[in-house]
């Protein structure tokens, strides 16, 4: 089948067998391998990517589902070659170690922030909770996101 | 295996009876879970996340009607819900993680019929009845009648859950819900437990409804139970009343996640934490007739 829909701002169409898995056309399809699979079951969050705003999980949906929607993944997030603040963030607060939990983490963050600009430490840790790390731990991520999150009371990009 | 995703229900029924055999998914958060566990795939399937009226929330006929493919983060920031149900969107609040949240919904948590499913002990002790649909009919039933085992429900061949009805009722009353899991996030229950309870001024009990998830086949109720209470302040002392009666009423099984017997005392334990609400004096916060 046909679909179209917007990948990190741009438009595409393509031809795909309706039992495709969204991780698989993104990673394999479209060679986008920054979403990675650990589980392939929900439980990991490391496919975490946003359809029209909302963090989704790769690994449990169709190519169809996508299908006129607004796909962003990590991907999607630096501009002409500066890192999105969240990024910056991460590398600053030392929150990747092997880097595999890396994009969905961020890209659950950024729903996070999107949907609640100014969150506690408790909102932090609730909204990465779907997403597991093995090797960082969780606090530095935390760290990170909540000084991603006062830099852009300042004025920076979400 | 076909996939389809119809924008409407009457293009949905003109897919079903196309394919014959079709199976649907809402968020897929169990189905996709399931099948790839299985490696067995129906025929085709139907997705729903394009129907928009399996999606609304809105009052009808006095009450509120919850359509079946709605999610769970729409029902948590829902104003109706909200007002009207804290204790379904506390029970959602700690079901799976955001993005679970996000694609699973209140039909699929149903359907799925699981005895550890956290939105239905909050739905058996709200009296909620299932509106299933095909083509050419329509009926209602009671939540209970609809769940008749673990993964096993009361749907015929062909048959949709359109959506959810959920009385309102204005007396306010305290709401509790708890899940004990193995850890907060992406846990399932090994027991949970939902109650409402209706008192007096004085704090007297006047009406009481509880759930329990994950100690049998089925969401266990016990108008026993229920009704033990009534007449009573909500203390540790009459709530351990209802801790014998519990024991006869669960039928829980051992698993990779808890014995049965630590399930069983867990049911009963879990009741006790009411007497948080009750009276001051007796240890309790003394929130028993606020909404909390
Ligand atoms: C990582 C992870 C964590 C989870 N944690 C929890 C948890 O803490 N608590 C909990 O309760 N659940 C949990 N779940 C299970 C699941 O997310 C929920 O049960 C969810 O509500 C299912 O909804 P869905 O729309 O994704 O269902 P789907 O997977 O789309 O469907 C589930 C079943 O219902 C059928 N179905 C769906 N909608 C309809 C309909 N309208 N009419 C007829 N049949 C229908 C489907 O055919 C399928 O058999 C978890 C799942 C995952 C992957
Ligand atoms: S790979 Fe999708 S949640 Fe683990
Ligand atoms: S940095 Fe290695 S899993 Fe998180």
């Amino acid at each position: 089948m046909k679909i179209r829909f917007t990948l990190n701002g741009e438009a595409r169409e393509m031809e795909t067998d309706e039992r495709r898995r969204v991780i698989d056309l993104l990673r394999e399809d479209l060679t986008m391998t920054g979403t990675k699979e650990g589980c392939g079951t929900g439980e990991c969050g490391a496919c975490t990517i946003l359809v029209n705003s909302e963090s989704r999980l790769a690994c449990l949906m169709v190519a169809p589902q996508l299908d006129g929607a607004e796909v962003m993944t990590i991907e999607g997030l630096a501009r002409n070659g500066e890192l999105h603040p969240l990024q910056k963030a991460f590398i600053e607060y030392g929150a990747i170690q092997c880097g595999f939990c890396t994009p969905g983490m961020v890209m659950a963050s950024l729903d996070l922030l999107t949907r609640n600009p100014s969150p506690t430490e408790a909102e932090i840790r609730e909204g990465i909770s779907g997403n597991l790390c093995r090797c960082t731990g969780y606090q530095k991520i935390v760290e990170a996101v909540s000084a991603a999150a006062s830099a852009r009371k300042l004025g920076g990009r979400p | 295996m076909n996939v389809y995703l119809p924008g409407s229900l009457s293009e949905l029924w003109s897919r079903q009876e196309e394919c014959g055999m079709a199976q649907f998914f809402a968020g897929g958060t169990d189905l996709f879970v399931k099948l790839r566990a299985s490696a067995q795939y129906p025929r085709a399937l139907i997705g729903l996340e394009a129907v928009r009226e399996l999606r609304s929330i809105e009052e009808r006929e006095g009450a509120i009607f919850v359509g079946a493919g709605a999610s769970h983060t729409r029902l948590l920031s829902h104003p109706l819900i909200q007002a009207h149900f804290p204790l379904l969107a506390k029970a959602l609040r700690v079901l799976g993680s955001p993005p679970v949240r996000n694609m699973g919904t209140i039909g699929g948590n149903i359907c799925t019929a699981s005895p550890a499913g956290d939105a239905l002990p909050p739905l058996y002790a709200l009296g909620a009845e299932v509106e299933l649909r095909r083509r050419d009919r329509s009926r209602r039933l009671p939540i209970h009648e609809f769940i008749l085992g673990p993964g096993k429900t009361a749907l015929a061949e062909n048959e949709l859950l359109y959506g959810v009805w959920l009385k309102k009722d204005d007396s306010p009353a305290l709401f509790h819900f708890e899940k004990v899991g193995p850890r907060k996030a992406l846990a399932i229950a090994i027991a949970s437990f939902a109650a409402l309870i209706n008192s007096t001024d004085a704090g007297i009990v006047k009406k009481a409804r509880f759930a329990w998830g994950s100690v049998g086949p089925v969401v266990v109720t016990s108008r026993e139970a229920e009704e033990s209470l009534v007449g009573f302040p909500l203390t540790r002392e009459s709530l351990q009343r209802i801790v014998p009666i519990v024991d006869k009423i669960v039928s829980p099984i051992d698993d990779v996640r808890a014995s049965a017997s630590y399930r069983r005392a867990l049911a009963g334990n879990l009741v006790l934490r009411l007497a948080e609400y009750g009276p001051r004096e007796m240890g309790g916060k003394g929130e028993g007739l606020t909404r909390t």
